[in-house]
């Protein structure tokens, strides 16, 4: 059995289906980069896989958890899945610390100390310990999107889903993100990441998704879709690039 | 046209005024708290609550919005006790200022949470939280915050419109007023005494209001 397994997923937004039928299987450990044009599905597909999207037909799990729209099976789901935004989603009113312990304490009912070590540990790993107790808008935007990892991190997440997370940043902060997202895959997290980091997803993913209108249309290993790509849709998005 | 003031008879009269002053700040300290938690929970709902509360509440503020506070509070303090609800000048006077304050507050509040980013109540469900839990913990603060200026005026009017509270004979401060110009013949300057005090109670509870802002929002934030 599979990490996640999306069976056949269907969804519309209105008279526009946006996802028409959708199979991927991930392994534990995988590190799996989506790509392709907008409008193509690639992050409904990856807001589908938390349950942000309601799915119209077809199936996906994720370590067990069924995506129902029920709060149970969601909140169930959410706890093996975390997500990290392009716009950083910060909570403002708290320090980063304090975003980090949030969630800990709500939906875990961790202790205060306990979720304030956790804290400090993730912030640590994503290189902040020193900016605990920080504001959100005292921090650059890679600053910002770091805690949002660390705050992914500290539910203790069985895979992470990146929505274009280093699409909103100066181009000298996407490498800061980049890194802590490399070691992430280099520690065996599951990745699935929607990105136009094509030197990035080469480099750490074991396999890319090319999407298009809505479908999976190209499936493979890097070197295979990068250097030798199949079908034609896919030889003109990698020349667009 | 020469008017001569007399404030003798404010040596007799303080201890009526006082009590006038206690009554209308205890009027706006319940009505505040509880009118503002009134409609924390009404901005919830409409906002954000089951689609079978809406109706109701909308209906509520609705009411409450479009008739004079006057009447509403004629209603409550008349009309409740032919349906056997008994109460005193002062609860209806209570009652009728949290059930107003109640209605308007909701639509400020409710501006505050429809401004919030769609984005911050997506990070609370991708961290597992309930939509409880994302609007208690997420959305309720900073929703607040953006709206505390409004508010904190809204508040400062309902204050000054507790002055009609008297018509019930609830003994807050106009009431005192009254009745000292009914008892002195000094109208002018009882009247003149009460707006200054109004004029006071208005001022000391911008301040009080702005100080609680700094407490609960413990930094401003910069966007």
């Amino acid at each position: 059995m599979s990490l996640i397994e999306i069976t056949e997923v269907r969804k519309s937004f209105g008279a526009n289906e946006v996802l028409k039928g959708i199979n991927l299987d991930v392994e534990p450990g995988e590190v799996i980069a989506i790509i392709g044009k907008s409008g193509s599905g690639k992050s409904t597909l990856l807001r589908c896989i938390n349950g942000l999207e309601n799915i119209d037909s077809g199936s996906i799990s994720v370590a067990g958890a069924q995506l129902q729209p029920d709060e149970i099976h969601l909140k169930a789901l959410r706890l093996k899945v975390g997500m990290i935004f392009q716009q950083f989603n910060l909570f403002p009113h708290l320090t980063a610390g304090g975003n980090v312990m949030l969630s800990q304490m709500v939906v875990k009912k961790t202790a205060k100390p306990e979720a304030e070590a956790m804290a400090h540990k993730m912030l640590e790993r994503v290189g902040l310990a020193h900016k605990f107790d920080a504001y959100p808008d005292e921090l650059s935007g890679g600053q910002q999107q770091r805690v949002a990892i660390a705050r992914a991190l500290a539910m203790q997440p069985i895979a992470l889903l990146c929505d274009e997370i280093t699409s909103a940043l100066d181009p000298e902060l996407v490498s800061e993100v980049l890194a802590v997202v490399r070691e992430l895959a280099a520690e065996g997290m599951t990745l699935l990441m929607v990105t136009h980091e094509m030197k990035f997803a080469r480099d750490v993913c074991s396999r890319v998704v090319f999407m298009h209108q809505g479908r999976a249309h190209e499936i493979g290993p890097p070197d295979a879709v990068f250097s030798n790509p199949k079908t034609p849709e896919l030889k003109q998005f990698l020349g667009m690039l | 046209m020469k008017y001569v003031f007399d404030f003798a008879w404010l040596g007799q009269y303080w201890p009526v005024l006082l009590k006038g002053i206690g009554i209308t700040i205890e009027l706006i300290a319940v009505g505040a708290v509880l009118g503002v938690a009134l409609g924390i929970f009404c901005a919830w709902a409409r906002a954000l609550g089951p689609g079978w509360l809406r109706p109701a509440i909308t209906a509520y503020v609705e009411l409450i919005r479009n008739t004079p506070f006057l009447i509403q509070l004629f209603f409550i303090f008349f009309g409740l006790p032919s349906l056997g609800l008994q109460m005193s000048e002062l609860q209806a006077a209570n009652l009728a200022m949290i059930v107003n304050l109640g209605a308007y507050s909701c639509e400020i509040i409710r501006a505050g949470i429809q401004a919030t980013p769609r984005g911050q109540f997506e990070a609370g469900a991708s961290l597992a939280m309930s939509p409880i839990q994302t609007f208690r913990y997420v959305i309720l603060v900073p929703s607040l915050q953006r709206i505390w200026p409004a508010l904190s005026s809204q508040i400062v009017i309902v204050m000054l419109g507790s002055a009609v509270v008297s018509q019930i004979a609830a003994e807050d401060l106009t009431f005192a007023a009254n009745f000292i110009q009914s008892r002195t013949f000094r109208a002018f300057e009882a009247y003149f005494v009460s707006t200054a005090i109004y004029l006071l109670l208005a001022i000391a509870l911008r301040q009080v209001l702005a100080a609680a802002g700094l407490l609960i929002f413990p930094r401003r934030m910069r966007r």
